[in-house]
């Protein structure tokens, strides 16, 4: 198998005195959509964090393309061409939804066209100069996601982007990872909902207590499901 | 027209424009300082003292390179700019984990020893500093005489505060500003060099205190005190107007100095103190200030 695209290996992480990652191991390969399954502070956020460079002291390794970025600012770990969708999404309240959508600067070649973002989110067109969160969640979920389109980058880190939103929207961000994934992104998700992962993702990474536990492949998890649901605790 | 409300015309009319002047002034620096604490939570005590450095340099370049007003109006806010830009680079960008208090004693302490060094080198009594032959001369508007000088402060003050609110509010790189202020860590996990804006930003927000204290220079006598004596007055605008913003210090500035211009006409005594009023006042009413966000 060719070299993986992200490959986090014994990846530690600390919030001041508190250790909330101990040795977390993950393998991502290109044009795949991989999600992070756990219960609430089993340290998935603190995961996708900890690769972006947003949390305290890290050690371990983490290799993009080969280049190992655990030393690197989060702004140049950005633009080694991972894209980053926080957990409460980070609309910006004092910039219009425009602004909010071209805020990050591009990295790299190949972003979707502002266009091309505004046909995978229709609303968001309609709404190009109210301020970022005057939108619905669904709407700044969209933004959110839409933004990091745009900036070339290849990996995106998405944190929960189905939480707190109804149902037809949760679909419809399942479809645009689906296309996501058909134009050739790499989606590394956090979810706690695993019938939503289930729709998108190749594999599932099972973590507990800051630590990977397990690995599911989507096509087996029907077969875990008792596993599953002993991790989860649903 | 002699007289408004029992006060002689050209007497309130003086007040007047004395008061936008001082406001011009309060604006300009509140501006900075807006700029300054919204990004870098750090509040600018070193801003009086910067603001006279501006005047400062202005005279230094004339009595030592024989480089006029004008000269001085570019010259003087990119070399005290770049001061502020190695402040922050070798002090205050090691504080900004810490308490907002850290920084608000550093900048005070810097400001103290920049004003000890530039009395010790040059006197308290002040320095002359001509007004540009061009500015000379007074324009004769029926109702009173308007020096040309003053005239010429209010104008390209409120030009610069109007750039300044475009720069942040228009375009790109405000839109940075204003992202990074509200989340700085998520604007640089998006690949903008945050620490640099900061730097960038402080020295911005350093240089238009030194413009102002250029624009200063003709009009108030330069010396080591003339920062310190405006600066108590502006932190009071910079609290009525909202810790940040940017409006509210612009419209503060103003709208203060006419209050105070105005004080003087009818209330003398009060004037040195009608600022603090106003601050209490809305300190209680409103904590935030008049523009500030809750």
């Amino acid at each position: 198998m060719s070299e993986p695209l992200l490959q986090v290996k014994g990846l530690e992480a600390w919030y001041g005195e508190s250790h909330v990652l101990h040795g977390v191991s993950i393998d991502i390969h290109e044009g795949e959509v991989v999600t992070l399954l756990g219960r609430n502070g089993a340290g998935k956020t603190s995961t996708l964090r900890a690769i972006m460079g947003l949390t305290g002291r890290r050690s371990g390794s983490i290799r993009y393309r080969g280049q190992e970025t655990i030393g690197l600012r989060s702004d140049l770990v950005a633009r080694a061409g991972i894209g980053y969708c926080p957990e409460e999404r980070g609309i910006f309240a004092s910039l219009d939804v425009t602004e909010n959508l071209m805020l990050p600067p591009a990295i790299a070649e190949g972003g979707l066209s502002v266009a091309e973002i505004h046909t995978l989110f229709p609303n968001l067109k309609e709404r190009a100069r109210s301020p970022g969160t005057k939108l619905s969640g669904g709407e700044q979920q969209m933004l959110a996601i839409g933004r990091i389109l745009r900036t070339g980058a290849k990996l995106l880190l998405l944190d929960e982007p189905s939480e707190g939103l109804a149902p037809v929207i949760v679909q419809q961000i399942g479809r645009t990872i689906r296309e996501l994934k058909a134009r050739g992104f790499t989606v590394l998700l956090v979810e706690q909902n695993f019938r939503f992962a289930q729709t998108v993702a190749d594999r599932h990474y099972v973590m507990e207590h800051g630590r990977v536990v397990d690995m599911v492949r989507n096509e087996d998890l029907n077969a875990s499901l008792e596993r599953l649901h002993e991790y989860l605790g649903v | 027209m002699d007289e408004i409300f029992g006060i002689p015309a050209p007497l309130l009319f003086g007040q007047l424009l004395l008061g936008l002047i001082n406001g011009a002034f309060y604006a300009l620096l509140s501006l900075g300082l807006a700029v300054i604490f919204g990004m870098l939570n750090v509040i600018n005590f070193t801003h009086g003292a910067q603001f006279m450095l501006g005047a400062f340099v202005a005279w230094a370049l004339l009595s030592f390179l024989g480089l006029g007003y004008w000269w001085a109006l570019l010259l003087a806010p990119l070399i005290v700019g770049a001061f502020g830009v190695l402040l922050e680079r070798t002090m205050i960008s090691r504080l900004y984990k810490l308490d907002h208090l850290y920084g608000l004693l550093l900048t005070f302490g810097v400001g103290l020893i920049v004003e000890g060094l530039v009395r010790n080198e040059f006197g308290s009594s002040g320095l002359p500093y001509r007004i540009p032959a061009e500015l000379q001369g007074s324009w004769d508007l029926g109702f009173m005489f308007m020096p040309i000088y003053r005239g010429w402060v209010v104008v390209v003050a409120i030009v610069a505060c109007l750039a300044t609110w475009l720069v942040i509010e228009k375009t790109k790189i405000g839109s940075y500003l204003r992202a990074a202020t509200e989340n700085p860590a998520l604007v640089q996990a998006f690949g903008i060099n945050v620490p640099l804006m900061m730097t960038l930003t402080y020295g911005a927000g350093v240089a238009l205190a030194a413009f102002a204290g250029v624009l200063a220079a003709p009009i108030y006598s330069v010396n080591p005190q003339m920062g310190a004596n405006l600066i108590i007055i502006v932190f009071a605008v910079v609290v009525i107007g909202g810790m940040g913003s940017i409006l509210g210090s612009v419209v503060t500035g103003f709208g203060l100095g006419i209050i105070e211009g105005l004080t003087k006409v009818f209330w003398p005594e009060a004037s040195a103190t009608v600022i603090f009023v106003v601050m209490a006042i809305v300190l209680l009413t409103r904590p935030a200030g008049l523009f500030g966000r809750a």
